[in-house]
């Protein structure tokens, strides 16, 4: 059982609902959902067979050999954490989206489409094959959002998918160039990793690349697309958005871009570990005087991702498994809070407002519960997988600048304050107790799976990181052993 | 004597056989077709249309084998890649036929196929010589077999506006043209392209060629809807019959820019300049560099604010023409066989939008992009192949549009990889990929997401659903298996 199946059958069960009859919504609901638990177990399969250390090649084939394009796909310890994100966030977002009742196979269909484009960008080990399956994973989200989203939606699917089309030319400018100044004679990442390109073109060639996938990644101040996307999204799809799609961004931040442009990175080291604190400032600080209870978890994205980014910038070992984790707990976490505000409040009380919620502790006690723990991973209390990775991420930082590690600690107190505002605004505050007349429909049974399944993973991983952070470490060690 | 007529019998097999099935069009439908309703006509006439490109094809097949053949002076040529360009200009005439069959055109059926037929003998003659005078020859059998069709809509005034205009432009340029070879007779003593490139290598730049080179290049401009001569597409676009529309915008375009590439670089291979940013030096490539950004720039910007989904595509192809000059810009035999590639692509993909345009819009009353909403839930399928198509115009891989451009882009940095001195036009092409996604992404917004104002089915004919799917099914295998077609091209190209 190889891992890269999981692009191969996400493509197939996309393609089987296609053929379904549309009015058969349960088989397509089930087909999907098969679809996401197979990606799921092949992702699991291949973290426990995974051995420690370096790369393992899936495929490696000459695809385009007249334009040196390979068919490169591999996964090492910084790419299987995030295989396995995919798949538990595809199919808890299966799950979280069984009460879509319109035009049920196109959503699957597309859902399914996006999951197998992130799968290979996780893997490819090409840059052109990591540019198709990125532009791949970029379209589908436009569908997801205008057709089944709420707020906006037309205007924050346009502007998202915009924002990471500028990004990915950005990106395509620089890999040609790239391409070009090494010899013209390989996109292979891992080859063209072997001999770097002249310094002067990496120093320009490096802000392009990194600055086109952080778009992706939220990087302030390219992150204005995320909360509009992120509120206008159907909750299966921010919970994708957030969940992996933002991981997309700053995986390929460390896979292409510093990987292949390692001088031009420690000349912008400074500028990207300052973009990144103030990503976490700004972002935390916004969420705090929001109204719109997604806006809120939106907002909070931008924050947490900017440790992500902060832990690369800081180019040593704690800093960098830091982010690779924290990337992964991120992804479960906003997964899980974006499932409590799309799915389980707002699909029943038709509102985000802070100040038309209130009281829905003693109607929907399992969404209090669930918030509580979620909110709990996001500010990073211990025993959850974020503190572990926003702990690193900070050790990491605090070796390069004690005043950049302070300055990002802050954004902890903040987190806490907003995230507790809005749990006592939402689910305590009894005075606004939504009128009773409309007893809310009970929590289903997807839904507990689903959230169960994620808070499970993040209590797991909390008590018991070196599961994932003994691959993040040893392959964050060759990565920064093979730098010069 | 004999045998120099077998000769260009041979050479011009598929030609020949075109003229006259033509007329046995022509003959049938005032024979039998009138008696039929117009749909029934339509059909029949366009069987046998349909059948005379069949046959135009197996000429093709057997020139595989004489390879390299060329009648004195250069008046015809065979060899792999007219074969090649040939065979794609008759799937494309072939598709054409296939759309216009399930569409209104009017009392003058006949007519309009025959018309249809010598339109694509004279892109036919245009791929296979390699001599100006048949150049201009074919140039203009194509292009009034094309004003004739634009005029087809006989009750619409804008069909007849869209056709006068491009006549008036189309005579403008044709004029250019030939004053133009007059200079370059002049200068060269020549009407064949491998002579007049011999003779003036080394002569060093002239006033005079610089102003033949310039009339040349305003000729061909204007076929190929470059800017600043693009102002009769949007017009001709949207006023013609909508498969008309579809062969102007493809057949036509494949061949212009076949004649293009070979003019440039075989006839003036030394006059090239340079549009190296920082390093401009005055020849066809630097002309053609600036119409190249010019024609991104003001092609994307236009279709922004288009409401007509035809004058739209008109736009887009407008720039679609800048992003493929980059590749000649090159003047590079790499860049020349991206530029041939992408030119298939692209005419295989826009003929499928028209297709698909022609197809839904009779029923759909208009081509307003209005008339297109919910389009995805009245005809699911045909919605499905539109958003293959404009995903590939819009360069979303695996789709072969992503491909061709990554092709020319690779090929115009590849040129002078050292400095990077094309790189400002591949920024701007790859810039303008993005603004473009935004006007496509409209016309899926139409077809996806809004509702639906009509909710009734829209059914469509078998033989253009077959015929669009595999339009389809050739660009995205273009994007996931393009390297047969790119190694051929590269191959045969260097050969030119």
């Amino acid at each position: 059982m190889r891992t890269d199946w999981t692009i191969y059958a996400s493509f197939l069960g996309a393609g089987l609902i296609m053929l379904l009859p549309r009015n058969a919504k349960t088989l397509i609901r089930w087909t999907a959902l098969l679809t996401g638990l197979v990606g799921l177990a092949l992702g699991w399969h291949g973290c426990t067979a995974y051995n420690g250390t370096g790369f393992v090649h899936l495929a490696n084939a000459a695809w385009i050999p007249s334009l040196g394009v390979r068919y490169h796909l591999a996964v090492d310890g910084l790419n299987l954490p995030l295989v396995l994100l995919n798949g538990i966030v595809c199919v808890t977002g299966i799950l979280f989206s069984w009460n879509i009742e319109e035009r049920v196979k196109e959503f699957f269909a597309f859902f399914l489409t996006l999951i197998a484009g992130v799968y290979g960008v996780f893997m490819a080990m090409d840059l052109f094959l990591l540019f198709v399956f990125y532009e791949l994973a970029i379209v589908p989200k436009y569908f997801l959002i205008a057709i089944w989203g709420s707020t906006r939606k037309e205007y924050g699917a346009m502007k998202l998918v915009l924002y990471s089309f500028v990004g990915s030319a950005a990106v395509f400018v620089a890999i040609l160039a790239a391409f070009f100044a090494g010899g013209g004679q390989t996109f292979d990442i891992l080859e063209m990793a072997k001999n770097p390109i002249a310094r002067d073109v990496q120093v320009w060639v490096f802000p392009l690349v990194f600055a086109g996938f952080g778009v992706l990644a939220g990087m302030w101040p390219f992150h204005t697309w995320a909360p509009t996307g992120h509120v206008a999204a159907p909750t299966a799809a921010s919970m994708l958005l957030a969940g992996v799609v933002m991981k997309l961004g700053s995986y390929g931040c460390l896979r292409a871009a510093m990987l292949l442009f390692p001088a031009g990175f420690i000349h912008w080291q400074w500028w990207i570990a300052s973009l990144a604190v103030i990503g976490i400032l700004y972002g935390a600080a916004v969420a705090m005087v929001q109204k719109d209870f997604k806006f809120i978890i939106g907002y909070s994205s931008v924050s947490h991702m900017g440790f992500v980014l902060l832990g690369l910038a800081t180019l040593n070992r704690d800093g960098m498994s830091g982010a690779v984790l924290q990337m992964f707990s991120h992804g479960i976490v906003a997964s899980l809070l974006f499932a409590v505000v799309g799915r389980m409040v707002y699909d029943r009380t038709h509102t985000r407002q802070l100040d038309e919620l209130g009281g829905l502790a003693k109607s929907l006690p399992f969404a209090c519960v669930t918030f509580v723990i979620a909110g709990a991973a996001s500010m990073g209390m211990p025993g959850f997988s974020g503190f572990v990775a926003e702990l690193q991420v900070l050790i990491g930082a605090f070796k390069m600048s004690p005043w950049l590690a302070a300055l990002a600690a802050l954004s902890i107190a903040v987190t806490a304050a907003y995230i507790l505002n809005a749990l006592h605004k939402v689910f305590y505050n009894d005075q606004k107790l939504l009128p009773s007349s409309h007893p809310l429909p009970p929590i289903t049974v997807p839904e507990v799976m689903a959230a169960v399944m994620l808070m499970a993973t993040l209590v797991i991983v909390g008590l018991h990181p070196s599961l994932l952070l003994d691959m993040i470490q040893s392959n964050v060690d060759l990565f920064l052993g093979g730098l010069p | 004597m004999s045998g120099a007529y077998a000769q260009i019998l041979s050479a011009l097999g598929s030609e020949t056989a075109l003229v006259l099935v033509g007329l046995v069009v022509l003959t049938l439908d005032f024979v039998v077709g009138r008696k039929r309703e117009p749909g029934k006509r339509r059909e029949l006439v366009g069987a046998v249309a349909l059948f005379g490109l069949a046959l135009s094809a197996v000429p093709l097949v057997g020139q595989v084998g004489l390879t390299g053949v060329s009648l004195p002076g250069e008046t015809l040529v065979v060899n792999p890649l007219t074969i090649i360009f040939k065979f794609i200009l008759i799937v494309l005439a072939a598709v054409t036929v296939l759309i216009s069959m399930d569409h209104d055109i009017g009392t003058h059926v006949g007519e309009y196929f025959a018309m249809l037929l010598f339109g694509a003998i004279g892109m036919l003659l245009l791929v296979g010589t390699e001599e100006f005078l048949t150049i201009f020859v074919a140039l203009e059998l194509t292009s009034i077999s094309l004003y004739v069709l634009t005029a087809f809509h006989k009750h619409s005034l804008r069909s007849q506006e869209a056709a006068l205009k491009y006549f008036l432009f189309g005579a403008i340029a044709s004029a250019f043209l030939l004053f133009g070879l007059s200079y370059i007779y002049g200068l060269s003593g020549a009407t064949n392209l491998r002579e007049i490139g011999a003779s003036l290598t080394g002569k060093g730049t002239n006033p005079l060629l610089a102003v033949g080179l310039l009339c040349v290049l305003v000729g061909l401009g204007f076929k190929v809807a470059m800017v600043p001569f693009h102002l009769w597409a949007p017009d001709a676009y949207e006023g013609a019959p909508t498969p008309v529309t579809a062969f102007i915008a493809t057949g036509s375009k494949v061949a212009s820019f076949f004649v293009l590439v070979k003019v440039v670089m075989v006839s003036f291979g030394g006059a090239a300049g340079s549009a190296f940013w920082g390093a401009f030096s005055s020849g066809w490539a630097m002309v053609l560099g600036l119409t190249a950004a010019a024609s991104m720039v003001l092609g994307n910007c236009a279709a922004i604010v288009q409401h007509n989904i035809k004058r739209l595509l008109a736009y887009s192809s407008i720039a679609h023409a800048g992003y493929i000059l980059i590749g000649l810009v090159a003047a590079t035999a790499t860049g020349a066989s991206a530029v041939l590639f992408y030119v298939t692509v692209y005419a295989l993909t826009n003929l499928g939008a028209f297709g698909v345009v022609a197809a839904l819009s009779a029923r759909a009353g208009g081509d307003d992009l209005e008339h297109f909403d919910g389009m995805a839930r009245r005809a699911p399928f045909l919605s499905l192949l539109m958003l293959v198509f404009v995903l590939s115009l819009a360069g979303i891989p695996p789709l072969g549009g992503f491909l061709g451009k990554f092709y020319l882009f690779a090929a115009a940095l590849q040129r002078d990889a050292r400095t990077f001195g094309l790189l400002w036009l591949v920024a701007l092409g790859i810039g303008m990929s993005a603004v473009s996604l935004y006007y496509y992404l409209v016309v899926m917004k139409h077809m996806y997401v809004l509702p639906p104002k009509d909710p009734a089915r829209i059914r469509t004919s078998p033989h253009v659903s077959l015929a669009l799917t595999m339009c389809a099914v050739a660009v995205v295998v273009l994007g996931i298996w393009p390297e047969p077609l790119v190694r051929l091209l590269k191959t045969l190209v260097i050969r030119l």
